[in-house]
């Protein structure tokens, strides 16, 4: 590993700010795979292409005219409803089958939402809007771009707001009671395939700020969340697949280690960091299962 | 008095293995009533049939109204409280989260700030320890929860599955005497699951014993209590 010697502190803060809002959308993305964990048990493979979907439709609405955030908050709504629908018309059916039943389900929904995409709106690379100016702010000698800042805002005044909404609402007590405990919830008069499918349209909406905000650096493409879904997936692990405090963490702290990695260790460069996120999936299944913030299940006999 | 719920000819199976053969009880408005039986008689699935957590047969008349096929959810909020087996609290989220949870049937806010206070009065520790993560209560403490949230959202029916399962005799006498408070203070109507017969048949007015599925002997408390059968294989004298 060759470390240049002369490591500038002004660059490694940069590195970091830039990874910090890299690791905002690494969140939101892993938070809605948590979420769905939780009430589902099982990982939503499709959530990528469902976010990608949704960013598709927020371009399109910007190509009618619409300026960004009626857009955003747009897309944000659509999407909603489609994880409702997408809860209640796909997963329902299958709802009390094996978990491995499900897991192929959301396999089929990633390659069909994918075809789909392309198909409406075809294979080739689109521009997507940023609402933040392509500018930097020097704080404390540090060059911040405000892109990332914003990225960073958006990304986590969302997670924020749902974690008001769980703490504080009598819908979010409600939801996370049929997390814990769903034949509990019925005898407390919890109408539980509900707030399944409410849980699904918090993940989609999720999943799209994600998009939205991932579009304007990584372009516009059927494909796009693919490998952002990795890492995001890489994130919920080292946090703990049940842990919504463990997804944001794990997201951030993922995006701040792997660019650092990228811009500090040679070898790792820009080729490898999708091989590292991986490395880092790895050796947390191995070492710390449950993650940083996991609960360890223990099955009563 | 009225009858508040009634079953006719209940039948319930867990896959193949019949677990009740027809059973018929009522539980009037205001009185509380024991569930006793042996291990296996079917006492904890005949609640269950009321809740609509398991599937039967047969008619079950909730005020006047047929319940019987109706969603564990829906009969919550017809006004059936049912604490079950191992007391279904919500062992990650805070006391005062379970009791939320116990006033969501009704509409969480205003419920709460109605029954709360009324409901402190016969737990006064809970106001406490509101914040404190309900898993790491005691067990005796975990069913006195369990209980409180029952009554915050004020059931016209509170169903007990073994309350005194695995608690010292003092908590499960101050339970009952909670119980019986109750009843007596509020007209609570209470359809009570016992396989501790000497305190269920204390507490209440009436009594049934389950054996494999239906129901054996019927009667007033006092009434059991001389009964042979029942004195030699469940009272143990």
């Amino acid at each position: 590993m060759a470390l240049p010697l002369a490591v500038v502190w002004s660059q490694v803060a940069q590195q970091v700010t830039s990874g910090l809002a890299a690791g905002a959308i690494y969140a939101s993305l892993a938070l809605a795979l948590v979420l769905i964990y939780q009430t589902t048990n099982v990982v939503n493979f499709a959530q990528g292409e469902m976010a990608t979907f949704t960013t598709f439709i927020a371009w399109t609405i910007m190509n009618h005219g619409v300026p960004y955030w009626p857009a955003f908050a747009l897309t944000l709504l659509i999407a909603f409803g489609g994880g409702v629908t997408v809860e209640r018309v796909l997963i329902r059916p299958v709802e009390h089958r094996p978990e491995l039943v499900i897991v192929i389900l959301t396999i089929g929904m990633l390659i069909a939402i994918n075809g789909l995409t392309g198909w409406i709106w075809g294979p080739g690379v689109k521009a997507f809007d940023s609402p933040f100016p392509n500018r930097s702010v020097i704080v404390g000698g540090v060059a911040i771009s405000i892109q990332d800042i914003g990225t960073f805002c958006i990304c986590l005044g969302t997670v924020l707001v749902l974690w008001l909404f769980f703490r504080f609402t009598t819908l979010g007590l409600a939801m996370r009671s049929v997390a814990f405990n769903p034949d509990a919830s019925r005898l407390m008069g919890v109408r539980v395939g509900w707030m399944l499918a409410l849980g699904w349209g918090f993940a989609a909406a999720l999943g799209a700020v994600a998009g939205m905000m991932a579009a304007p650096t990584v372009f516009l493409d059927p494909d796009m969340m693919l490998v952002l879904l990795i890492y995001a997936f890489a994130a919920a692990v080292l946090g703990g697949i049940d842990s919504p405090v463990g997804a944001v963490v794990g997201g951030l702290l993922l995006g701040v280690v792997i660019n650092l990695l990228g811009s500090y260790v040679d070898f790792v460069g820009q080729e490898l960091r999708l091989p590292t996120a991986l490395a880092v999936l790895l050796l947390v299944l191995v070492i710390r299962p449950t993650g940083l913030f996991g609960r360890v299940v223990v099955r009563r006999v | 008095m009225s009858t508040l719920l009634e079953l006719r000819g209940v039948e319930a199976r867990y896959g193949p293995i019949k677990a009740l053969h027809g059973v018929s009880l009522t539980v009037a408005e205001g009185e509380i009533v024991a569930l006793l039986g042996a291990n296996g008689a079917g006492k904890t699935t005949t609640l269950r049939a009321v809740s609509g957590t398991v599937r039967h047969t047969g008619e079950i008349v909730f005020e006047g109204k047929q319940i019987a096929r109706s969603k564990p959810d829906a009969v919550a909020r017809a006004g059936v409280a049912h604490v079950p087996e191992g007391r279904g609290l919500f062992a990650e989220l805070s006391v005062w989260e379970n009791l939320r949870m116990g006033a969501y049937v009704r509409g969480e806010r205003r419920t709460l700030r109605q029954e709360a206070p009324r409901v402190f009065k016969y737990f006064p520790w809970l106001e406490r320890r509101r914040d404190q993560q309900a898993g790491t209560l005691s067990g005796g403490e975990q069913q006195m929860l369990a209980l409180a949230r029952a009554l915050v959202g004020r059931p016209r029916l509170l169903m007990l599955d073994e309350p005194s399962l695995g608690l010292a005799p003092t908590v499960v006498q101050e339970i009952f005497r909670i119980v019986k408070e109750l009843n007596a203070d509020d007209g609570l109507t209470v359809l009570v699951v016992e396989q501790n017969a000497n305190v269920a048949l204390a507490a209440a007015a009436r009594a049934y014993v389950l054996e494999v599925g239906q129901v054996a002997i019927e009667g007033e408390s006092a009434e059991l209590r001389r009964h042979e059968g029942v004195r030699k294989s469940y009272l143990g004298y």
